[in-house]
């Protein structure tokens, strides 16, 4: 503690004091367009309740002020006793995207605009789409493979379609296998930011401060599972379709220049719902839950059905299973 | 305290003035800095999107040109090694030539990174106190201690040396220390540099034990292919090499580079092939990247082969100048030996930079086949950062020249002789 109060008092004497004395608090800097009090807020987990109350009071209004929306930015901490985790049934999944959808609706993800083509479209769940199995007799001669021809079968990302578009999902001969962040025990994304700006928390969920982030996108890189979107431009949501209920660490709205991820929908889940790529799904694929508690959707699965994750590997130990009927 | 200042001082006007043609090589970099300068702004208004940069290749020609000057930088301690471990005459009047491209290099290197964040605004994020920097579990923050300690050393030795010449003292013994450390240090930046990529088990392309002593190899080869072609250039339009300057560029001392050239070169070609070999042979998954480096990747009936011209080009230029190097009549002849060098330093620069980082995205980890070709901005602001480091070069080693041989001297020394140790 003594060793934080000290890091506290170098930090404000390094910075100019707390926000509230700031001088030109509210002047813009042009081009990259911040605010002095903006630039100069602190980590997310150095904040007092008093500076996080103020940090949100400013970007309530500024949303107000933007899109003239009312929005509630919450900062409801994890539970004690409570570790999500996510399983995915990848028989029943017809590869429908819907979750994805929701995901960019309740999580203010930005959307494609026409008549700004340079604004990003960014989504986070990916799902793939794989021949059940392809048999290809014969083969090439000059090949090592056997003469007998080539098979391929199950899951092989390298072999996945992500830009399918029939006319009617599921395809015969196809699954689908929906991707996001499988919000691992041991993250490589946290190891290697350089700056704490993205974490575990306690229940789990690995979160980005938007406002520390400095956008060196190592974490991408890092990511075995194509997990993370950056924001290459300025966030563009139309305002009627902006999802007004917010939570700090997961869907307020972000800016340009900093990463952002799935967080099982921080925002729902701690204010005990579902998140919305489980609600949405109209085949009952996804399946949410406390890894802790055996009465769980998602602990039932871990006891019944054969599960695996992905890219089991490379140790990155994920909460997210997928398993089969 | 007086002395300092005017050493600044005339530094300064040293290096501002000179010849037409010196004026005119100034402008044309500057005006590369203000183009580049033009459209860094935008990038900065409208972020990222800007460059070819995006969620599924995400870094470009930024960090590939930081990590290739990353070696170049590093490569000094192939001319201070010699001078100062094994008192190796012939490079004792080069290792300034050495240590401040270290200086340029650098600069570039760090342009790169910053240019390269979303956030620039925020980079105080990184340091202590003002920041939280993840050390030490992020090799990111090593990188930001080993590069600004290693622009500290190369700004202090040089500095220092040429401030005891400039007042004709002779140079105390502790700037010994920060030599010898200064050794082991460039051999750090570049093997950070390279833990950058290779801790990383999402990415199998980069995921290999050889990554640091590959990138050693390749940055000892076009370093000092760099400095043969800078030495040439130094001789010819200096007093350098002339009749009666103090400061003596050997043909010896060219030769010895393109030695160490020629040796690392065919180190970093076996270390490449070993690579390859260990990749392809096993033949899994992860050959996909160097089979989109080298033949293109297939999907859907497309193939998607943007780097493999380059690529092919890169090997073959590296090995041209492995056998140009390799033998003694092309080695010693310096139209071959130009030829070796510049070859040896634009197959690197394509192979390490961005044939190095780009397919490391290709495909991703999930599998996606997206190919990245830099935009025209993004074009712009790398030329304006290489240009912007060779400015500074220049600067550097017009002040260098000065003091060491054209006698620039304090006042107060003026009768003087240049003392030992220069």
């Amino acid at each position: 503690m003594v060793d934080r109060s000290r890091r506290d008092f170098l930090k404000k004497a390094a910075t100019g004091a707390t926000a509230a004395v700031i001088p030109f608090a509210n002047v813009r800097i042009p081009v990259i367009d911040v605010t002095i009090e903006e630039l100069l807020q602190s980590h997310y987990k150095e904040m007092s309740e008093e500076e996080k109350q103020r940090v949100i009071e400013r970007l309530e209004k500024e949303y107000r002020e933007k899109y003239g929306i009312d929005a509630t930015i919450k900062t409801t901490p994890p539970k004690k006793g409570v570790v999500w985790g996510y399983a995915l049934n990848i028989q029943k999944c017809i590869g429908c995207r819907r979750c994805v959808y929701a995901c960019v609706r309740e999580n203010n993800q930005s959307r494609a605009n026409p008549k700004e083509p340079w604004r990003g479209e960014i989504q986070w769940i990916r799902v793939l789409e794989f021949e059940k199995f392809e048999i290809h007799p014969g083969g090439k001669a000059k090949d090592f493979r056997t003469k007998f021809g080539e098979v391929l079968a199950g899951i092989n990302l390298e072999e996945s379609e992500h830009y399918y578009h029939p006319e009617e999902v599921p395809e015969k001969d196809k699954f689908y296998m929906p991707i996001q962040c499988q919000q691992c025990e041991r993250p490589p994304c946290v190891k290697v930011c350089p700056t704490k700006a993205t974490w575990k928390e306690p229940d789990g969920i690995i979160v980005v401060d938007y406002n520390w982030c400095i956008g060196c996108r190592f974490c991408i890189a890092a990511c075995p599972y194509w997990a993370r979107r950056f924001n290459w431009s300025d966030p563009y949501i139309p305002k009627e379709e902006i999802n007004p209920k917010m939570h700090y660490l997961g869907n307020r709205i972000r800016m340009k220049g900093v990463v952002e991820k799935c967080t099982f929908c921080i925002q729902r889940t701690r204010e005990g719902r579902y998140p919305a790529c489980v609600e949405i799904c109209p085949v009952g694929a996804r399946k949410f839950g406390n890894l802790l508690d055996p009465e769980s959707d998602v602990r039932k699965v871990l006891e019944k059905k054969r599960v695996f994750r992905l890219k089991e590997e490379l140790g990155t130990q994920p909460k997210f299973f997928y398993f089969m009927d | 305290m007086g002395k300092l200042i005017d050493f600044v001082i005339t530094s300064i006007k040293v290096s501002l003035t000179g010849s037409k043609k010196y004026y005119a090589w100034l402008a044309s970099l500057l005006l590369l800095v203000i183009f580049g300068g033009i459209s860094y702004y935008y990038q900065l208004k409208y972020g990222l999107i800007i460059t070819d940069i995006r969620d599924q290749v995400s870094w470009g020609s930024y960090i590939a040109n930081f990590t290739f000057l990353v070696g170049v930088a590093a490569a000094a301690v192939m001319i201070v090694l010699p001078a100062y471990l094994y008192n190796y005459k012939e490079f004792k009047h080069i290792t300034i030539f050495g240590e401040l491209l270290a200086v340029g290099a650098l600069v570039m290197c760090l342009s790169f990174v910053l240019i390269d964040l979303g956030r620039i605004d925020r980079m105080f994020h990184l340091l202590p106190i003002t920041g939280t920097p993840n050390w030490p579990q992020s090799m990111l923050t090593w990188d930001v201690i080993v590069l600004n300690g290693y622009l500290f050393l190369n700004l202090l030795i040089p500095g220092y040396l040429l401030y005891k010449a400039y007042v004709r003292e002779k140079p105390r013994k502790w700037i010994y220390i920060f030599i010898l450390i200064s050794i082991p240090w460039a051999i750090s930046i570049h093997t950070v540099t390279a833990f950058l990529y290779g801790g990383l088990a999402a990415r199998p392309f980069w995921n290999t034990a050889i990554m640091a002593p590959r990138f050693l190899a390749s940055a000892f080869t076009a370093g000092p292919a760099l400095m043969i072609i800078i030495l040439q250039i130094v001789r010819r339009y200096t007093c350098v090499g002339k009749p009666g300057c103090k400061l003596v560029v050997s043909d010896r001392a060219l030769f010895t580079l393109a030695h160490i050239a020629l040796i690392s070169m065919l180190v970093n070609l076996f270390f490449l092939g070993s690579e390859i070999y260990t990749v392809a042979y096993a033949a899994t998954s992860h050959l996909a990247p160097l089979k989109y480096l080298f033949f293109g990747l297939e999907h859907n009936g497309v193939t998607y082969a943007k780097l493999k011209p380059y690529m092919w080009a890169a090997i073959t230029m590296e090995i041209i100048a492995a056998l140009l190097l390799l033998f003694p009549k092309t080695r010693k002849n310096f139209t071959t030996l130009n030829i070796a060098c510049i070859f040896a330093f634009v197959g690197i620069w394509t192979e390490k930079g961005m044939g190095l980082v780009i397919p490391g995205f290709i495909p991703t980890p999930i599998g996606e086949i997206w190919e990245y070709y830099p935009t025209l901005m993004e074009i712009m602001i790398t030329l304006a950062v290489w240009a912007l480091g060779f400015l500074v070069y220049t600067l550097l080693l017009k002040i260098a020249i000065g003091i060491l041989a054209e006698d620039v001297v304090h006042p107060s020394a003026k009768d003087k002789e240049m003392p030992e140790g220069h």
